[in-house]
Formats: C-alpha cells, structure tokens, sequence
C-alpha cells in the first residue's frame, strides 16, 4: 500500500493535559502515519477545518474534562455541515464507559480509554481508514 | 560531632513546648516503645558523613523533615481536593469531609475558572462545573465558604493564572465576614512556571505571569502573614509525564526562579521564603519516592542558606504537600487502584510530606463519589492510626539503599538544576521548548517499555482477567451551566456599576505602570467584577500565550 494514513490529533476546549494526545500522535508517525497535531486549545470549527484544508482521513480527540459529549457533538456536527462526514472520527481521553455507546450513536468509531496500548489504535486506523478508501473508490 | 542527647534536649523539647506529642501509644503491638529517633549511635555503627547529609529533624539540612517531632506531635494535614458544579454542591462537599474529620479544605476549580474566563462565556460551554467548581464572582465564592469559619480551617485552592483574583475573592470573603486576615492560613497554588512546563493553563506571556506571582510575594507576607502564597508543584510535571528526578529537579529550578525573581524585585529573601510551600507527586517506584522527599528537603535548604544567603531557617524549610499519583490509577479493575493509593501514601509519609492528598479509586473514570472519596481518606487514617509508622521519625534513614538513592536523586536533579542555569533560567529553557521535548521523550519511553512489557502494570498489560464490576460515576448536573449564568446575571444587574468601573481602571493602571496589582484584585473582588472582567483587563495590557505545538 503506497497510500499514506492521515490523521489530525487534536485537544478541543480548555483542557491542556497533552500528554496522552501526543504519545498518540508520535507512535501513529513511528507507525509510518502522517500526523497532523494542532495543538491546544482548539474550538471544533478549528479543529474540522483543519481536518478539511489537511484532507485527512481521520480526526483524534482527546479529552480528560468531562466535556466529551459536547465537543464529539460538535465536531460531528460541523463535519456533517461540511460534507466531510466520511473522515473517521476516534478519540480517548477520561470517558466514562457508560458515555461510549452515546458517542458510538453519534457516529464516533472509536474511543479510547486509559491504558489502551498504541499498538491498538494503530491496528484501527490500519483497518478502517482502507475501508473508507474502498468505499469512496480510492484505493 | 552533635549527639542525639543535644538534639533531643534542645530541637525536640522546644518542638513539644510549640506541639506537645500526640496522646495515642507510642507503642508497637509487642509493646516496644521506640524512641522518637534512631541515628548511626543506636546502633553502634560510625557514619562521618551523618551530620552534614542526614541531621537531625528540624535542623539543617532537614533531610530527615522539617520540623523537630514530625508525626510524634502532629501528623501531616488530610487535605482532600473537592470541588464540582456549583458552589452550593461543593459547599455541601466540604461540610461533610470536614465532619469525617477531614483537617483541612482543598478547592478544584473547573476549567474556565482556571483559564480566566466567566460560566457564560462561549469558550466555557460545556465544562462548567465539570472538573471543579465554578467560580466566577465573589458571589460565587461567598456561598462556596457559606457556614465555613475561615480562622479555623486552613484553605488550599489550585488555581494559577488567575491566582490573585481568586485569593482576592477569598480575603474579600474573609473581610465581608469580619475575620482577621492576620489569623487567615491557606495556600494558593500559584506556580505559573510548571503550567508552561507541564500543565498548559497559561493566560499571559512568561514575564508578566511571573510578575502576577511576585505581586503576591511582596504583598501577602505584610497583609496575609500566615498564607502561602505559592506551592511550587512537581505534580503536573510529574503526571505530564516526567520522571521522579525531572520532577525534583524542575520543580526546584521553578522555586529558584522565584526567589530570584522576588530578590531581583528588591524584596528581602528572608520575609517571602518562609511562606514558599512545595506540592510533589508520590508515584509507584516506593523508595526512589522516599528518596525524592529527602533530597528535596537537602537541596532546597542548601540552596537557599548558601546560593542566595537567606539567614532564617525558616527559609532553608521545604514544606511540602504530596499527592498520590493520578497517572498511575487504572480505568481497569479500579479496585486495584485502593492497593496503589495506599501504597504510594505510605512512601509520601516515609517521605516526611507535611500534608497529603489521597486519589480515590475511580479516578480514571471520572470525578470520585463521596463513597470513593472517603476510602481514600480513611487509607490516610489507617496509615496514620493503625500502621505504627509514625511512631519514630524518618524511619528508613539510614538504609544503605534509602540513603544511597537519596544522594544519587540530589546529584541528578543539581546536574540538571545547572544545566537549566547554563541555558540562562527557567523561563529562558521554557522559550526553547527544552521541556516540551524532554517530556515528549520521557512519557513516549514510559509507553515504549509498557507496550514491551518491560514494566508490568497489574490488570493493563498483565493479570488481565477482569471481574465485571460497576463502579457508581459521579455526573455533572448540566443544570450547572443555567445555574451559574443566572447568578452571574444577578451579580451584573445588582452590583454598583460605578464601583466596578473604577476597580477594574485601578488594576488597569496598576499592570500598565508595572504597580503591585494584589489590592486592585480586592478592590475588584469587593466590588463583585466578574473573574472574566478583570483577566480580560489583564489580556489587554499583557497579551496571551500559545506554545508551539509540538510532538
């Protein structure tokens, strides 16, 4: 597969506990990924245009706030608006595992809880980023 | 060479004419009574170096802990950080952990309180009240003390950026109450330098926080004498990801900064240092924990007697606050968690900390239940009560091992201290992004060697087989959002306009002209402006900061 992986990893809101999001971005490049991060303290409008100008195939979020169901809402939301509904969207964070079936219901493909290996998310994007080239007739 | 006899006829009976021993069993179960302390004579072995590593407690170089009899007299402070939702939620909080004889009040507060913004600004929606209370106004914090009196209790609250205008609010509480702030104790965090290091709830540019803080320096010790006014933290530096000897070493770069900023400032070294407290992490690895406490204690007082001449001892004292390792808690079987607590509590106690936080059980899911909260205290207490530890100070002094780490950790954490001097300073180091990219490297090794499982942690990369267990999750009420607009509404309707005017043109001037800014933040407290309205005064004049966004 010559085709590259794209991935955006983002912090929305106020929380500035980066250091899950950035291990995360760091091994998805080790895994040969292209890795977009944005930083902190990005709105979701930020974070889904970025994802759009960076034509990527999926969009990361980590959140420790407690304020998850919000931001995953609105960057669905905004992706929707955009017609970029296809990009996947994962993330991880401090989610209570009765919020996952909701951001699952949302359309969130993935979520990511303390403890998770890297390997994990890797093997993810592996799997479902060239399930989405097939369907859009890309790969 | 100074004998134990000299030490006990003078440090420790002077310490029990201040605090006399507690009145429980100085006994072990076999009814051994073990002395206050042991030294290299108990035991009949020569140690040359004792005198200048090791000492006696209370004495320079306090590595066996500040204070003369330690535990034998007062045991650390139980300080349980709360704080969620509402003001009144949390009031409720702290009322009741006060009853389950909780010593002391430790406040959270939700992200836009951190970051200097109101409940109804845009940028909040959706974490107010999420991990910590809201606080946006006097209003605000008038009900959070409500039914608190604030000469008994001693308050530590965690909030940096906007540190002044919340102790402002605080002391306004106080005043309004007719307590006297002379008789006031309490901490505010107000380490700005580990939130560009570690934990990114930075407002303004370097200087000009750094200036906020040395505002509090100059000002609290004549008005608030008995306040800490900062708590230089190795915790989020620790939980950011850095390891025990990056903790001890930034964290004691960060005080020096300080108290060369303060020095530089014309203030004199001996007035502020006093009240300068410490905040560390307390994480899995037992001994290199211990030996982390012990050096600290060693550096600081050396440091400070001799790099920057202060003459009182009580400004060679590094009095510390511990907290047990976030980080290291498990969203699998969280049970396990219990087991982890206590064991990193034990080692912040071996340790010598002066007052100790414990994480409850479900922390890795979301904020603790009361239930979760109150086995993390009474984990303190059977330490405290049951465990016999605190019979005799410092107990693991001299261990070959104890000791050994203990110089290893203090030669480490200087050839770093040094190493951040050469590149000109703290906030020198923090515009290289020197930090960013150690700690990149430090928890992306951390992970390597989890994933490899060259280190093993019980439930996640081993002894996987879970019981299916349901842990009760304490939610947020959504309310709190409509909640908090409505009062901040009232407080902006109800407050004399004029008054709120010319406090927040007062702080104005005072950060333009480079004035101490402390008595503009109470004027403005008093005059109930709004957390928001005097930060945006702040990010006027100051401007804000982005890091770089780097992996």
């Amino acid at each position: 597969m010559d085709r590259r992986i794209r991935v955006l990893i983002a912090k929305p809101g106020l929380d500035g506990h980066d250091r899950g999001a950035k291990v995360v971005a760091r091994a998805l490049r080790d895994a040969g990924m292209e890795v977009i991060y944005t930083g902190l303290r990005q709105t979701p409008e930020m974070i889904v245009s970025a994802a759009i100008q960076e034509d990527v195939d999926a969009i990361g979020l980590s959140i420790l706030s407690g304020a998850h169901m919000h931001y995953f809402r609105e960057v669905k939301r905004l992706l929707e608006e955009q017609g970029a509904s296809d990009i996947l969207l994962f993330g991880g964070g401090i989610i209570p595992d009765e919020d996952v079936p909701k951001l699952k219901a949302l359309g969130v493909a993935a979520v990511f809880g303390p403890g998770t290996s890297t390997q994990e998310i890797v093997d993810f994007l592996k799997r479902a980023v060239p399930e989405r080239w097939q369907a859009q007739g890309l790969a | 060479m100074r004998k134990k006899h000299d030490w006990l006829r003078e440090t420790y009976q002077k310490s029990l004419e201040k605090m006399p021993e507690r009145p429980v069993a100085h006994r072990t179960l076999s009814d051994i009574a073990p002395e206050p302390l042991y030294t290299p004579e108990d035991i009949g072995v020569l140690d040359p170096e004792y005198e200048e590593k090791r000492g006696y407690p209370g004495e320079y170089p306090y590595t066996r802990g500040v204070y003369g009899s330690m535990y034998r007299s007062k045991l650390w402070t139980m300080r349980m950080f709360a704080g969620f939702g509402t003001a009144e939620q949390t009031n409720e909080r702290f009322k009741k952990l006060l009853k389950a004889g909780q010593t002391g009040l430790s406040v959270a507060f939700d992200l836009p309180t951190l970051m200097g913004y109101d409940s109804d600004h845009p940028l909040a929606k959706g974490e107010v009240g999420k991990c910590g209370v809201a606080v946006s106004s006097l209003a605000d914090m008038e009900i959070l003390f409500d039914g608190i009196n604030l000469e008994e209790v001693t308050t530590s609250m965690t909030i940096n950026s906007p540190a002044n205008a919340i102790w402002a609010m605080y002391l306004a509480v106080a005043k309004k109450k007719g307590y006297d702030w002379k008789k006031l104790g309490g901490t505010i965090q107000n380490d700005i330098l580990k939130e560009f290091i570690a934990q990114k709830e930075f407002i303004f540019p370097p200087e000009p926080s750094v200036k906020l803080v040395i505002d509090t320096f100059e000002w609290g010790p004549k008005n608030v004498p008995k306040w800490n006014f900062i708590s230089v933290s190795g915790y989020h530096i620790r939980e950011a990801g850095s390891t025990a000897v990056q903790e001890l070493a930034w964290t004691l770069a960060d005080g020096f900064a300080y108290v060369e900023a303060a020095i530089q400032r014309g203030l004199d070294v001996d007035e502020f240092a006093p009240r300068i407290s410490f905040f560390f992490d307390v994480h899995n690895d037992f001994f290199e924990e211990i030996a982390k406490f012990r050096a600290a204690r060693r550096i600081w007082a050396k440091e400070m007697r001799h790099r920057y001449g202060a003459k009182n001892p009580q400004s060679w004292m590094l009095r510390t606050h511990a907290q047990t390792a976030g980080v290291s808690l498990t969203a699998q079987q969280p049970l396990n968690n219990i087991a982890r607590v206590a064991i990193q509590a034990l080692a912040a106690v071996l340790g010598g900390t002066n007052s100790l936080h414990t994480d409850a059980y479900d922390e890795a899911l979301a904020l603790p239940t009361e239930e979760s909260a109150t086995i993390a205290l009474r984990t303190q207490q059977i330490i405290a009560y049951e465990t016999g530890v605190t019979h005799t100070i410092d107990p693991l002094a001299g261990s070959y091992y104890v000791e050994w780490l203990t110089d290893e950790m203090e030669r480490q954490a200087m050839a770093i201290i040094e190493e951040i001097r050469r590149m000109g300073g703290v906030v020198r180091a923090i515009e290289e992004g020197y930090f960013l990219r150690e700690l990149a490297e430090a928890s992306y090794r951390y992970q390597q060697e989890v994933e490899r499982k060259e280190r093993i942690i019980v439930g996640v990369n081993a002894f996987t087989d879970e019981i299916p267990l349901k842990v009760p999750i304490q939610l947020v009420d959504p309310e709190v959002e409509r909640v908090q607009a409505e009062r901040l509404a009232r407080v902006r309707r109800e407050r004399d306009p004029k008054r709120v005017e010319e406090a927040l043109a007062g702080l104005r001037r005072a950060a333009v002209e480079g004035q101490n800014t402390m008595p503009h933040f109470v004027e403005c407290a008093l005059a109930y402006c709004t957390l928001g309205e005097m930060m945006d005064v702040l990010r006027e004049v100051y401007g804000t900061y982005q890091e770089p966004a780097y992996v």
